[in-house]
């Protein structure tokens, strides 16, 4: 069995708000210095998963992290290679650039057909810079694969999946045949932590590199120029720092100067 | 410039889901005098459709099947109202229904969507989608190059000004196909009581409460309150130390919520928390930190050690109600 973990290199979401900036003319986000890139949390995850269902299905199984990048994009490969994949796929081209997550997904689908011979997609539920959430259900589209999103749990017997997923008031359990995408939530539970002599192994493992050429794609309908969905303006917005405090030598002031706000504001 | 906008509504109970009447009514304002219509599948349906105000046409079909949400069955429905509507707007909420649909629906129009908007309107005639990203840190606008421009809408983004009915026949959809995916097995979440999706009241405890027993206080703050309107929520970190269950995270991976009143209890107002309550009318801080985040996002707020604010907070929410 062939299982592949769709992987994102993103700006930290702990960056705290004040060292977070954007550059208004191209409408991206500035690195904050010396905070590092990371994996999207949600794909670490999504490796997890991939990787509990390739020690239950035994030796013959195998899994590819694939991930659309620039070359540091490699770190974000790396690490799901250290938690235990078998080898990396980057999909590295200047006119993979600015996409949206039509043509992430074209690209993406691009590179599991040129592998030729995957059973399964585990990709994380959102990427936690955009939060667009789409790009596992784009791929499964482009493959004409089955899908399932936002999954707590993922169990594998004979060529189905059962997938566990995340309601808004509860869960509820699919079924459905391989080849299919998945998209994995963080209910599902934490991810492995490397250790390092799985680090080190992890270096000596294959990353291939594939360009827009060579997996047959017109730069033409991919990045920036295949976009179907154009950001024109990105902002920091404007917050509501009219807080008022209140005042009093007792907690007990304080309360009761609250409460009378709020009933004046008719909120209780 | 005019829109045709077509609002793929969901039902709740049976009747058209607050959401979808909110989608309606901001329908019916960026249609400018195109005709807005709606879908509506499962159980009821075509008796629901009546309530749907600001619609002029619908589609409805009351086949069963519909009641269980299956990506594949409701958009081989939903793209024979799109071939009659031929809709350059499509709305759905940024439900667990439309985060399916929009991507799904939008690969199979040969067009884009943009997920969890909280504004849509029409620039010189073209329709623009703004949305949260970066965890809350930033909000991005977008344009479409490809129609129908199609967008997942985050609860309570646009306002029902008023009542009013909606269309009184409805053209009748096909009948669910065959699915894909089975469903195999569901199981009720364990929240009972006001979820707090539903609650014009949530009172929220963060990391700062130091332990899963102040969660307790936060429920005599709900009840203080009444338990017919507060629920008691929690930021992902308090959920991450097993305080409080998942099902009462607030934040991005949690719950998005946009009560009246958002009483954030020892919460330092990480972005990622905020995308799932900036929505709130009022936001109201309780922290010792002078500096925290929250207060950004505040109306309100109390410097102090919620340990001594919240007990005097409960008598006087007492004293108010007259309990």
């Amino acid at each position: 069995m062939h299982l592949v973990v769709c992987a994102k290199q993103i700006p930290d979401p702990d960056t705290p708000p004040s060292a977070f900036k954007i550059d208004e003319a191209s409408n991206s986000v500035i690195p904050a210095p010396g905070i590092s890139p990371i994996l999207s949390q949600f794909d670490g995850i999504a490796a997890e998963a991939a990787l509990r269902i390739k020690e239950a299905g035994g030796d013959d199984a195998k899994v590819t992290v694939i991930s659309m990048g620039a070359d540091s994009a490699r770190a974000a490969i790396k690490q799901v290679l250290a938690m235990g994949a078998d080898e990396g796929v980057l999909l590295n081209d200047d006119a993979f650039e600015d996409g949206d997550s039509y043509t992430t997904a074209k690209v993406l689908a691009s590179a599991i057909r040129e592998l030729g011979d995957v059973d399964a997609v585990f990709c994380g539920r959102q990427a936690a810079d955009w939060d667009m959430g789409q790009v596992g259900l784009l791929l499964a589209e482009e493959l004409g694969w089955a899908s399932a999103i936002i999954a707590k749990d993922i169990s594998y017997a004979d060529g189905n999946v059962s997938v566990q997923r995340v309601l808004t008031d509860g869960f509820e359990t699919v079924q459905m045949a391989l080849p299919a995408v998945m998209t994995v939530s963080n209910e599902f539970g934490e991810p492995r932590y490397p250790k390092l002599p799985q680090i080190m192994a992890a270096a000596k493992k294959t990353v291939t590199q594939y360009s827009a050429a060579e997996l047959g794609l017109d730069a033409a309908d991919v990045g920036a120029s295949g976009s179907r969905l154009k950001i024109e303006k990105l902002f920091i917005p404007e917050t509501d720092s009219n807080v008022e405090f209140m005042g009093g030598d007792t907690p007990q002031e304080q309360a009761a100067a609250l409460v009378q706000r709020l009933q004046a504001d008719k909120l209780i | 410039m005019s829109h045709n906008i077509l609002v793929i509504g969901e039902l709740d109970e049976g009747s058209a889901s607050a959401t979808t009447l909110e989608l309606l009514a901001g329908a019916s304002e960026i249609a400018s005098g195109g005709n807005v219509s709606v879908t509506l599948l499962g159980v009821g349906a075509s008796q629901a459709v009546g309530a749907c105000a600001g619609a002029n046409t619908a589609y409805a079909s009351d086949d069963a099947q519909y009641d269980d949400f299956r990506g594949d069955q409701w958009i081989s429905a939903i793209q024979s109202a799109v071939e009659s509507e031929t809709p350059d707007v499509i709305l759905v909420a940024q439900s667990i229904v439309g985060r399916e649909l929009g991507p799904r629906l939008s690969h199979k129009l040969g067009t884009a969507v943009a997920m969890d908007c909280v504004s849509i309107s029409d620039v010189d005639g073209s329709i623009k989608a703004t949305r949260p990203c970066f965890g809350g840190n930033a909000m991005a606008t977008y344009g479409f190059s490809t129609s129908p421009a199609i967008a997942t809408v985050r609860a309570k983004s646009f306002e029902v000004t008023e009542g009013g009915s909606g269309p009184t026949t409805s053209t009748e959809l096909p009948a669910a196909s065959q699915s894909r995916t089975e469903i195999i097995a569901t199981e009720a979440a364990t929240a009972e009581g006001l979820q707090i999706q539903d609650a014009t009241v949530v009172v929220c405890g963060g990391r700062g409460l130091g332990d899963a027993e102040a969660f307790g206080e936060m429920e005599s703050i709900a009840s203080a309150i009444g338990l017919d309107k507060a629920a008691v929520g929690a930021s992902r970190a308090a959920v991450d130390l097993g305080w409080y269950p998942p099902s009462q995270q607030v934040g991005l991976t949690g719950k998005v919520v946009t009560p009246d009143l958002y009483l954030a209890v020892a919460v330092s107002g990480a972005s990622q928390h905020m995308a799932g309550c900036s929505g709130s009318k009022t936001i109201v801080g309780i922290n010792r930190d002078e500096e925290a985040n929250i207060w950004s996002f505040s109306r309100y707020g109390i410097i102090g050690d919620y340990k001594q604010v919240v007990p005097a907070l409960i008598e006087e929410l007492k004293k108010a109600s007259g309990n």
